[in-house]
């Protein structure tokens, strides 16, 4: 543990040692930093340092919890929070389930998540990355503009202590490349977009996020409006990525215990193609989110939700699996020292098949090719299942990659595309999101367009 | 909140380095949040956020760095911090004096909800709550949120402004879930002003509470919606997003400047259909998205954006306008003192036109009827733009008819723009909204009277 480690811990075990009889206390602290530099024409358009911390409190009495948290640890807001998570104990509704979590024994996986490369990195080179970058983007299409090139690390360290025996830390940090670009042919622009994580620099990619950021706004020039039909698509892996953390609110615990799931009553049953495994695993040290730790502080684990199509588990967190009559899955998570641990997935990946998404794609006779979505905030209800997107991509005949469109949408339902998912490809990537990234083929989705 | 002349002091620190402009945005903002779900008050949560963001501009690169630490130890050390990323090395010390300025506020507040007993905010979950589940026995579920927050801000630079400001919040949010045959369907109202509690007493939290139920119960028939391109007319105090997103980003002049719109280079040209004209508007009393000065220190103020179709402006942040040589239009909006500020939005909307909005369904034979949008995205780049429809109709021969499943709308903004062809007389504004750009989130404000686009893509699955 390190000394700044030390002092959060401390902080956290100073707050809960307050707790009176028949109080159950909890004390999450953090600190954290980020750097981003904004690279616009080859020269830096912003650079944010940016260092926060803070303090949230939960306080449990006879059934009723109370909440508060502040944006410093200076010691006087720290008894304020104290003192009004307290008084806010009062006005909630006494619940049977409340209460905090408690050790249950899984041991933490360790997992190498603090990289002292990237502590050290020095600004210029993170300034040179950014700028690299953009000329990369630039080079690689004459037809390429850049709307901004950039550089972010970000760096986090929390504490968590219960009067119920959790007391844990941990730190971590990381790193990535952003490249926004636009592509122009006459009056028509179109854009896309590239990017590369990492523990460390090292590990960026910065060629293929530049071709890529290229390839994605060049090949919609000329796209047009499509007829309407029903047909099957292909999601890009960043699309299935996306369309994965929308599946992931209907296997929440939460949801599930509150009636809003959809697939509340079909645990053991089947609810996808029997090709599908989905599995939340924030213990693969390759996914961006990994963590040793829930936002409980209870180990971090691996969950087999769905098993060849079959429905295995719900993620919870102490309080989800309270109600559910279980035991936790180590699924807390909690934005910051801002919020109370909600429930969700940390690290989802569907199982890969080993085509690639050429491969998947050369055998399709009218089908497209998913490369964006928009709008699915707006358009998908995780609670009746209506799942609705704005897309743009290519059109699929006989096999291979065609014609450009765009302002179309595409609809199904989340329970329909889990059933009609035909094949995953082989082609994993790693993104900077709560899922992995992996070509996705579903069939029988309406496209809308002309 | 700081010293005056703490601040003069860190402004001439910040400058140190050879800066042209230093600002420093500090807030100290104490908020109230209380969640109900499942018939339980979960919990009351108390927050305090405070802290100062401090910006030096060099040539084109601005340095940012910000802190919690509202000493003149801390400010100094973000003010250097922000310093080094922007430097330009000849290190000529300035001095900053600074004028202190008093605006008149936009929002007049008779009871601070910091003065309000918190049971009486939790009294308004159990209403909310209450009203929601005798709706219909359809209801099976219901979550409300109530929050309030009071942000004390203080903006300073070296161009020697100085102003203080506080914005009050209060927003009342209810969602509701009803179960039938065909599986589970949703509803959702919320109602948000710049004003204190007194806004509750003003508006009837049991009919928020019913219309969020009704819309739920009223999908259990939902049929699938369509797909493929057809007339659609949204109700009046809905459906703003649309223009939120069809031209409203667009017209940021951040993005304007860096190519990345389809409005560049065409103020003074026709863009809409003559009978659009669009208004981004900061100053109206206890709308959602109304400042006194906006997040740079620049008074709001009232901006045609299209007149009678007519591209007339953009928006502006501070230093962009600067650049033109131009005055503020009080469009630089930050989320909090940990962002930077850029171009924003504040209340957009459209004027009303002349039509009986009535007449506008009768008058269409065959479309969409939208009663309740969700939220939208746009790609400022190639125009495309989409937003939900969480409570729709099909029209048939006039008539609005059966109920529609929800789904996305997708358009082109020029395309659409051109394409309004009718525009009631029936204005209003709609609920709160929360707008994202660049992953900062600001709260903004949107209306419209009841109008029709004779042409949008719905994203349905029947044929």
């Amino acid at each position: 543990m390190t000394a700044t480690l030390d002092e959060l811990q401390a902080l956290a075990d100073k707050v809960v040692a307050q707790a009176g009889a028949g109080e159950q206390i909890e004390a999450y602290v953090s600190r954290g930093g980020e750097t981003e530099v904004r690279i616009y024409e080859g020269e830096v358009e912003h650079f944010v340092s940016a260092q926060s911390e803070g303090i949230g409190v939960r306080v449990i009495r006879d059934g009723r919890t109370g909440f508060a948290y502040a944006g410093t640890l200076d010691p006087g807001a720290v008894d304020e929070v104290l003192a009004d998570a307290r008084d806010n104990v009062a006005f909630g509704t006494v619940d049977e389930w409340a209460g905090l979590a408690e050790p249950d024994g899984v041991e933490r996986t360790e997992q190498t998540l603090w990289n002292e490369t990237l502590a050290d990195f020095p600004t210029d080179r993170k300034i040179e990355l950014a700028k690299e970058l953009e000329r990369l983007t630039l080079a690689a299409d004459t037809r390429v503009r850049v709307d901004d090139s950039n550089y972010a690390d970000a760096w986090g360290e929390a504490a968590v202590a219960t009067t119920t025996g959790i007391r844990e830390c941990r730190r971590q940090n990381g790193c990535y490349v952003t490249v926004s670009s636009l592509a122009d042919d006459g009056d028509e622009t179109q854009t896309g977009f590239g990017f590369s994580v990492g523990r460390e620099p090292d590990e960026f990619d910065l060629a293929r996020a530049a071709g890529e950021a290229a390839e994605r706004a060049t090949r919609l020039l000329g796209a047009t409006k499509p007829p309407s039909r029903r047909l099957t698509v292909v999601l890009d892996p960043f699309v299935t990525a996306q369309f994965l953390g929308v599946i992931s609110s209907t296997v929440d615990g939460e949801s599930v215990v509150k009636g809003r799931s959809l697939f509340r009553d079909r645990l053991g049953e089947q609810v996808a193609a029997e090709i599908v495994t989905l599995v939340d695993d924030p213990t693969n040290a390759l996914a961006y989110t990994a963590t040793e730790l829930d936002g409980e502080g209870l180990a971090a684990r691996r969950n087999v939700l769905i098993d060849g199509g079959t429905l295995r588990q719900f993620v919870h967190s102490s309080y989800s699996a309270r109600r559910a009559g279980t035991a936790s899955t180590g699924n807390a998570i909690r934005g910051g020292y801002a919020g109370t641990p909600g429930v969700g997935c940390l690290a989802l990946q569907l199982q890969p098949g080993t085509r690639s998404q050429a491969e998947l794609i050369a055998g399709i006779d009218d089908g497209l090719l998913v490369q964006s979505v928009v709008g699915l905030h707006s358009g998908v209800n995780p609670v009746s299942g209506d799942f609705s997107t704005g897309a743009s991509g290519m059109l699929i005949a006989g096999g291979e990659v065609g014609a450009p469109v765009r302002e179309l949408t595409i609809a199904s339902t989340l329970q329909r595309m889990l059933l009609d998912v035909v094949e995953v490809g082989g082609d994993v990537d790693w993104l900077p999101m709560r899922a992995a990234g992996v070509s996705l083929v579903i069939r029988d989705v309406m496209m809308s367009g002309a | 909140m700081i010293d005056h002349d703490v601040l003069e002091r860190v402004l001439a620190t910040a400058m140190r380095s050879g800066g042209e402009f230093a600002e420093i945005y500090a807030e100290d903002k104490r908020s109230t949040s209380a969640g109900l779900d499942d018939g339980r008050v979960e919990q009351v949560t108390s927050g305090r956020d405070r802290g100062a963001g401090i910006r030096v501009v060099a040539g084109e690169t601005t340095g940012f760095a910000h802190t919690s630490d509202l000493t003149e130890r801390g400010l100094r050390a973000a003010a250097e911090a922000a310093a080094a990323a922007a430097s330009r090395g000849d290190g000529v010390t300035r001095t900053v004096s600074l004028t202190h300025q008093s605006h008149d506020r936009r929002n007049d507040i008779a009871q601070y909800p910091d003065d309000v007993a918190k049971v009486d905010k939790v009294d308004l979950l159990r209403r909310v709550d209450e009203s929601a589940r005798s709706a219909g026995a359809s209801i099976v579920q219901v979550s409300a949120g109530y929050g309030d927050s009071r942000k004390r801000v203080l903006i300073a630079n070296s161009d020697g402004l100085l102003v203080d400001d506080e914005i009050v919040r209060c927003l009342l949010r209810v969602s509701a879930v009803a179960d039938g045959d065909t599986g589970m369907q949703t509803g959702y109202q919320s109602m948000g002003h710049t004003i204190g509690f007194e806004v509750f007493t003003d508006v009837n939290v049991e009919e928020l509470a019913r219309d969020a139920a009704r819309q739920a119960i009223t999908k259990l028939d939902a049929r699938p919606a369509p797909s493929g391109t057809m007339p659609v007319v949204i109700k009046q105090g809905t459906g703003g997003i649309l223009f939120h997103e069809a031209c409203g980003h667009g017209l940021e002049a951040d993005l304007v400047g860096k190519g990345a719109s389809v409005y560049r280079g065409k103020r003074g040209e026709l863009v809409a259909s003559p009978l659009v004209t669009v208004v981004d508007d900061g100053t109206m009393a206890g709308e959602w998205g109304t400042l006194t000065v906006d997040d740079e220190g620049h008074q709001t103020q009232r901006n045609v954006l299209i007149e009678d179709g007519v591209l007339s402006d953009y928006m502006w942040d501070f230093l962009r306008a600067r650049k033109e040589g131009r005055p503020p239009s009080g469009n630089g909006r930050r989320q909090s003192y940990m962002h930077l500020p850029m171009v924003r939005m504040t209340n957009t909307f459209v004027l009303a036109g002349d039509d009986d909005p009535d007449e506008i369904v009768r008058a269409t034979d065959h479309g969409v009827y939208v009663a309740k949008l969700g939220g939208g995205q746009v790609n400022t780049a190639s125009g495309d733009f989409v937003f939900g429809m969480v409570e729709a109709y099909l029209i048939e021969n006039g008539e609005i008819t059966e109920p529609l499943r929800e789904g996305n709308l997708i358009g082109n903004g020029p395309q659409a723009l051109r394409d309004v062809d009718r525009l009631g007389n029936d204005f209003a504004m709609g609920g709160p909204g929360t707008c994202g750009k660049d992953g900062q989130g600001v709260p903004v404000g949107t209306g419209q009277p009841t109008l029709r686009v004779k042409a949008l893509t719905i994203g349905g699955t029947a044929a």
